[in-house]
């Protein structure tokens, strides 16, 4: 390799020699359950199902919320994108809603993410609206569990201000470890995950809370209910 | 841009002092800390609750320190096969010549970078500058100090000793077309519209990381800015720094550390974002950085972690809630420390940063109240290694009752002889009762003697003085009485 490269070798033989002298025990201390993460650390209300208890957490972090079903969301989606006078929303062309959102959203409106970023920024980081699916939600703290990649990249839900979030109901989980554990990531990790709760903020001047620091403004979540479960 | 100013620990006495005497600054940290400590409380109600959630966060930070070595290996496998380049730096300058062999590679002028306490620690900052190259803080709090030339006072509000007038000034004079405004809504938009264009143009993102997973080579990024993000996914080319210790062993022990570090931190019970990359982008993929660099760093941290008694500094996780607990910090602020790690944290690390001597003043600057370890999320005993770190300081090898398997940097050279011998001279008085009674007859009959002033302790308190009978007398006398 290069110069830096003998460097770094020189100072990782270095590193690991004065970490080997240190006394130990090398098959460490034991990990008591992390279970202890799972139970709330503030009384939960009783009898709340896992999407209330979503919705509730979800809007206290300043996300909006639209309960939909898989019929209605496309004209729920349309009345946000008129409400808000959305004039550029772009969408992952791979993604399962591409579909649905070129035979709903009009033309002139709708943008697809289909070129690297690099070719892309100029009309990205013009652009008012990004909508992507979700992999999850985590009840205990409304989050959405996003993975981006080939189908939806990582800057369609961070450089536009509005972000449109579309999620079903039967993903949610109720935490992050349930969530860690169900998708078997340890053992296959995909190059990016995320959580995201609320739109993005920040209180570093004076303390004051303002949205819309360096990613969006706005987080929508169209939360769409289970087929038969209209009635819940 | 201005330099920021050079540290300067040797002032710690005379930074305080200045500090105490700013109404301003300290109406702003007591204001803060206030703050902070009432949201944090909000956040674990029951005492039970929190102290079980800690044990598990300590249990996992302690068995990843156990087994470091084989981590950091196992974590070096992980990245090396997902196509990350991994280097390591033994000091700050060996960090920084990376950095600029990294950028000269990629013909970088300008790296946009996220919040990153270690590369504060190096003067990444500084160090690019010397070369040409603008790094810039996209930070909010971190962008306004970087433009005034300030530097962080606080690990995760670092801009808390500036007002929003303060910052109007400096966004006025600093960037182009920006309004005066005193209104924080625009403060921010007209920061965010400045910062939009660095992450476009950037070829270069550095990013800190709050923990690293040695199972499958992730690295994980917790804020509630979006600027990780941008730093993280928009330039080709990502540069993570951070050090040695902060490896864990499995995912699922993220679970409790994120728990515990955003409600320990800011009150929060989580954050906007927790931003899990492993590897760099993959085939097929869109965005996300082509070429993804680690640098670990050591710079001291070997240090605390080869003595025992040290070692559990290095369980930090960075949360700060010691300083925003710690009756010091809150009065002295942030900046008066002189390091890059205020309050009791930095207390207890920087002087395995810097060497016992040149951080002499910090480990006494604490009155032990015991609140630090009270509140800290992982267990630190930070009051009993503030206690150690005095005892280093002020004893050789020779002289410990605890001598540690090698001299720390620094060792034994914070003793005075004054200090030495006054200790000395107290065993000897306390260990020999004919000799403490006489001391005592002859202080009760020579009270008068005693200077008006004694140095420190008579600059805000009267004079200590003899009795003129001693409490042991008063006792027998009273003993006597009664028959």
């Amino acid at each position: 390799m290069n110069v830096s490269g003998s460097a770094s070798q020189r100072a990782r033989s270095a590193i690991f020699a004065r970490l080997h002298e240190a006394r130990r025990e090398p098959a460490g201390v034991g990990v008591p359950e992390v279970d202890a993460a799972l139970a709330p650390l503030v009384a939960e209300p009783a009898g709340e199902s896992r999407r209330q208890r979503f919705i509730r957490h979800a809007r206290s972090w300043q996300a909006e919320v639209i309960e939909t079903t898989p019929l209605d969301w496309p004209v729920q989606l349309l009345a946000l994108l008129r409400a808000r006078g959305v004039r550029q929303l772009f969408a992952g062309p791979g993604s399962p809603i591409a579909a649905t959102l070129q035979a709903t959203v009009p033309a002139d409106q709708l943008r697809w993410f289909d070129r690297e970023l690099a070719a892309l920024k100029p009309e990205l980081f013009a652009a008012d609206a990004g909508i992507t699916t979700t992999l999850s939600g985590i009840a205990a703290s409304g989050s959405l569990l996003l993975q981006p990649g080939v189908e939806e990249p990582r800057t369609l839900s961070l450089v536009p201000p509005l972000h449109i979030a579309l999620l079903h109901e039967q993903a949610l989980h109720d935490s992050l470890l349930a969530a860690i554990r169900h998708y078997g990531w340890a053992q296959a990790m995909p190059s990016n995950l995320l959580t995201i709760t609320g739109p993005s903020k920040t209180a570093d001047i004076q303390r004051l809370l303002v949205y819309g620091a360096h990613g969006p403004r706005e987080l929508v979540i169209l939360l769409v209910q289970n087929g038969d479960a209209d009635a819940r | 841009m201005h330099a920021e100013a050079p540290i300067k620990l040797a002032d710690f006495h005379a930074n305080a002092r200045a500090a105490l005497n700013d109404p301003k600054l300290r109406d702003s940290f007591s204001g803060a800390m206030d703050f902070l400590i009432e949201r944090r409380a909000r956040q674990f109600p029951d005492p039970a609750a929190f102290e079980q959630l800690r044990r598990v966060g300590e249990a996992v930070r302690q068995h990843a320190l156990a087994r470091l070595p084989e981590l950091l290996v196992q974590l070096e496998e992980r990245l090396t096969a997902l196509g990350v380049q991994v280097h390591w730096a033994e000091t700050a300058a060996d960090a920084n010549a990376i950095f600029l062999d990294l950028a000269r590679r990629h013909d970088a002028q300008l790296m946009v970078k996220g919040k990153s306490m270690v590369s504060e620690e190096i003067e990444l900052n500084h160090a690019m500058a010397a070369q040409g190259i603008d790094c810039v803080e996209t930070d909010m709090g971190e962008y306004i100090l970087q433009l005034d030339g300030d530097r962080p006072s606080h690990i995760i509000m670092p801009a808390i000793h500036k007002t929003k007038r303060d910052v109007a000034e400096i966004f006025h004079e600093h960037i182009d077309g920006a309004p005066l405004t005193d209104d924080v809504n625009e403060l921010i938009a007209i920061g965010r519209r400045a910062l939009r264009d660095k992450f476009a143009s950037a070829r270069i993102g550095v990013s800190g990381v709050n923990f690293m997973v040695a199972e499958t080579g992730s690295l994980v990024l917790v804020e509630n800015e979006g600027n990780g993000r941008l730093c993280t996914s928009v330039p080709d080319v990502h540069i993570a720094i951070t050090g040695i210790e902060k490896v864990i062993e499995k995912l699922e022990h993220v679970a409790p550390l994120f728990a515990l570090l955003t409600r320990s931190a800011t009150g929060q019970a989580i954050t906007t974002y927790l931003n899990v990359l492993t590897g760099p982008r993959r085939p097929g993929e869109k965005d996300g950085p082509r070429e993804m660099h680690l640098i670990l760093l050591d710079n001291g941290r070997t240090q605390a972690y080869r003595e025992q008694r040290f070692r559990a500094t290095l369980q930090c996780i960075r949360c700060g809630a010691c300083m925003n607990h710690c009756p010091v910090y809150t009065r002295i602020g942030g900046l008066s420390y002189g390091t890059t790690y205020p309050g009791p944290i930095g207390a207890i690390i920087s002087p395995h940063l810097q060497s016992l001597h040149e951080t002499r003043d910090l480990p006494t600057a604490s009155s032990l109240c015991g609140a630090c370890g009270e509140v800290c999320p992982v267990g630190i005993p930070i009051p009993d290694l503030l206690m150690r770190l005095r005892e280093a300081g002020r004893h050789s090898v020779a002289q410990s009752a605890t001598p540690p398997q090698q001299a720390l940097r620094g060792q034994g050279e914070v003793r005075q002889w004054a200090e030495a011998l006054a200790w000395k001279a107290w065993r000897l008085l306390y260990s020999h009762p004919v000799l403490y009674r006489l001391l005592v007859w002859f202080a009760a009959r020579l009270n008068w003697l005693t200077p008006p002033w004694q140095g420190g302790w008579t600059l805000a308190r009267a004079p200590l003085r003899p009795a003129p009978q001693s409490f042991r007398d008063r006792l027998a006398q009273r003993r006597q009485q009664r028959r």
